[in-house]
């Protein structure tokens, strides 16, 4: 559980992170979403009692993380820029942050194995790949056995191997009944990862919501229908509610019915289907619907206002969250 | 169905109290990893102290440093004393009387104070460089507890290197001295507090650059500073007016004259005034450093 309340911080006059509350709840896998430089990493060092807030204050299972008896067993940390002391082994470092604790060193080895570095476990931390970083980065954190893991883009500069592991290793921690709060500045990877999320934009929230809300509140998913006979099928589907839209001859976007009702009103009327594909709702359509409303400084910067079309694009746009894909 | 063997276990062994407790406690725990550790879990002084000691020899530099610290000290005290027994006939009678055979022997600690000196800085500035500064804080949140067990570990490991280092500097040195019957023993008055002395002298710049690696949090600019104060800072005091001079009876390097003399120059404190001056050095820089340490953000 983590409950920030009215959280601010500043840096001179520069405002990182403005009246931020928001909660994570027990057991739940929350995403901290936003663009780089929207506050992410400052807030989780604020949990983390690294930056003390300006303003506000941040409880980590109704208390503050530095008054844990036991920090590491509140919560593991892997903050972004690696922590890591690079003339040290992965397998001292691990073992000097245990002692602090009084861990085991059978638990050390445990968490070594459990992140795969048993072989590079006794050479120096300054040589590892930026995927070997990121696995000592999770080992540290599990060391303690945490009702709660901090993970700031632990998929970032990954390859695909790597993302497939951390993906699989975040649900089974989830699985296990602990509190996951991932930081990332992609939507797509929240919604590999994550139920509930916590969107900031320039230090302020934009939106506190569950992945599933995203998607339910997006316009509803069309269904992509092939036919030689695409006239004929569109005169069977047409009924209340139903909305039919062509882009090619043979090519029909039809809402409204399901691909059951579609392949049944087509063997009915004896006409041929070559294709029947639900169309995928991009989470970034549906994430623009839900947070349609939360405009509230679109103006704010003139470059981005002139090359979006809509308010909310230009909040999401601001945000850096839709059409960051190409830049990471 | 843990669970139920669990209750089981629990309501038939009344008896045994604790047993029915971890019974209680593994079937319940919805995370089996670890979780025994539970009970002893949590932060103390003493597990940093430890944790520290991990840190301090699991990196190659502080061995090389240390091992260079007891190196310099030993080669230097066997070169000076070999030197001067060589050049004793040409003393006259005013160096022969003020000859300190003591300090000539552990003269290598103008070097080793320099070796210590960066290695004082680097066990915190090290882990501000790396980033490794945020892992030592994350866990330990409350932060002194850190710097006291860095404090702690490596002012022990540097006195108790520096001791070694410094008897053996003494009794290479003082061999070769006796060629010309001007040895002296550790058993003859103030030799041994000089040799104690010096090695407190050099791991008190240690901890001085410990304190102001935290202070500064960036490795060159405390080991410019270290020895700015060491090195330059004295040449600059010795070029004031005379009725001045005095001041510089209170910079650190004056300390280890002080502390390492055995015959007494008028030119040089007492070992009790070099002593308290040093220790006034380490009181202010480590509560400065220790005040920093914990308001700023890290």
């Amino acid at each position: 559980m983590i409950e920030a309340r009215g959280l601010e911080k500043r840096y001179g006059d520069k405002v990182a992170v403005h009246d931020l509350s928001f909660t994570v709840r027990p057991g739940t896998v929350t995403g901290f979403l936003g663009p780089n430089g929207a506050g992410k990493s400052t807030t989780m060092r604020m949990i983390l009692g690294l930056d003390r807030p300006t303003r506000g204050e941040v409880l980590v299972n109704g208390r503050r993380y530095r008054d844990a008896a036991a920090p590491m067993h509140e919560v593991g940390v892997m903050l972004e820029a690696r922590a890591v002391h690079t003339g040290r082994s992965a397998a001292k470092h691990l073992l000097a942050l245990a002692q602090t604790h009084g861990i085991s060193r059978r638990r050390v080895n445990e968490v070594i194995e459990m992140v795969g570095l048993t072989d590079v476990a006794r050479k120096r931390a300054g040589g590892f790949s930026l995927g070997m970083g990121q696995r000592l980065g999770i080992a540290s954190a599990l060391l303690g056995d945490p009702a709660t893991l901090i993970l700031d883009e632990p998929v970032n500069g990954l390859d695909p191997e790597g993302i497939r592991w951390i993906r699989s290793l975040l649900r089974d921690l989830a699985a296990e009944g602990r509190t996951v709060f991932l930081s990332s500045h992609l939507m797509s990877e929240m919604a590999q990862t994550a139920t509930n999320l916590v969107v900031v934009g320039r230090g302020r929230l934009i939106a506190e919501t569950t992945v599933e809300e995203v998607i339910a509140s997006a316009s509803p998913a069309a269904i992509h229908v092939r036919t030689p006979q695409s006239a004929a099928l569109r005169d069977v589907l047409a009924g209340p509610g139903v909305t039919v839209t062509s882009t090619a001859a043979d090519t029909l976007d039809v809402t409204g019915r399901t691909s059951a009702q579609i392949g049944e009103a087509a063997r009915a009327a004896g006409l041929a289907l070559y294709e029947l594909t639900p169309k995928q709702v991009s989470l970034e359509d549906a994430f623009m619907d839900l947070t349609r409303d939360a405009v509230e400084y679109g103006t704010t910067s003139p470059n981005i206002t002139s090359s979006s079309s809509t308010d909310n694009e230009k909040t999401l746009a601001l945000a850096g969250i839709v059409g960051s894909e190409a830049r990471a | 169905m843990s669970t139920q063997m669990a209750r089981m276990i629990g309501t038939t062994t009344t008896v045994t109290g604790p047993a029915t407790a971890t019974a209680g406690r593994s079937a319940s725990g919805p995370r089996p990893a670890g979780h025994g550790h539970r009970p002893a879990m949590r932060v103390t002084q003493l597990r940093v102290l430890r944790s520290e000691w991990t840190k301090l020899t699991s990196l190659r530099s502080t061995v090389w440093t240390l091992a260079a610290a007891l190196g310099v000290t030993v080669v230097l005290g066997f070169i000076l004393s070999r030197v001067t027994a060589n050049d004793w006939p040409n003393y006259g009678a005013e160096e022969m009387r003020t000859f300190d055979a003591t300090a000539t022997s552990l003269s290598g600690m103008y070097l080793a104070q320099l070796a210590i000196g960066v290695l004082g800085v680097l066990v915190i500035s090290g882990e501000y460089a790396t980033g490794m500064i945020r892992a030592s804080l994350g866990v330990v949140p409350r932060r002194l507890p850190v710097l006291w067990a860095k404090v702690a570990v490596f002012a022990a490991a540097s006195f108790g290197l520096m001791v070694v280092a410094n008897l053996i500097a003494f009794t290479v040195g003082q061999a070769q001295l006796s060629s010309r019957h001007i040895d002296v023993a550790l058993s003859d008055p103030g030799v041994l507090r000089s040799v104690l002395g010096t090695a407190f002298f050099v791991t008190g710049i240690g901890v001085l650059g410990l304190a102001l690696g935290a202070l500064l949090r960036n490795t060159p600019a405390a080991i410019a500073t270290l020895f700015g104060v060491l090195l330059v800072l004295p040449q600059i005091v010795g070029a004031l007016p005379p009725r001045l001079a005095r001041i510089g009876d209170h910079l650190p390097s004056a300390s280890g004259d002080a502390l390492m003399q055995v015959v007494r120059s008028p030119s040089v404190p007492s070992p009790t005034h070099g002593l308290l001056v040093l220790l006034a050095y380490l009181v202010v820089t480590l509560a400065a450093a220790a005040v920093l340490l914990v308001r700023r953000d890290a």
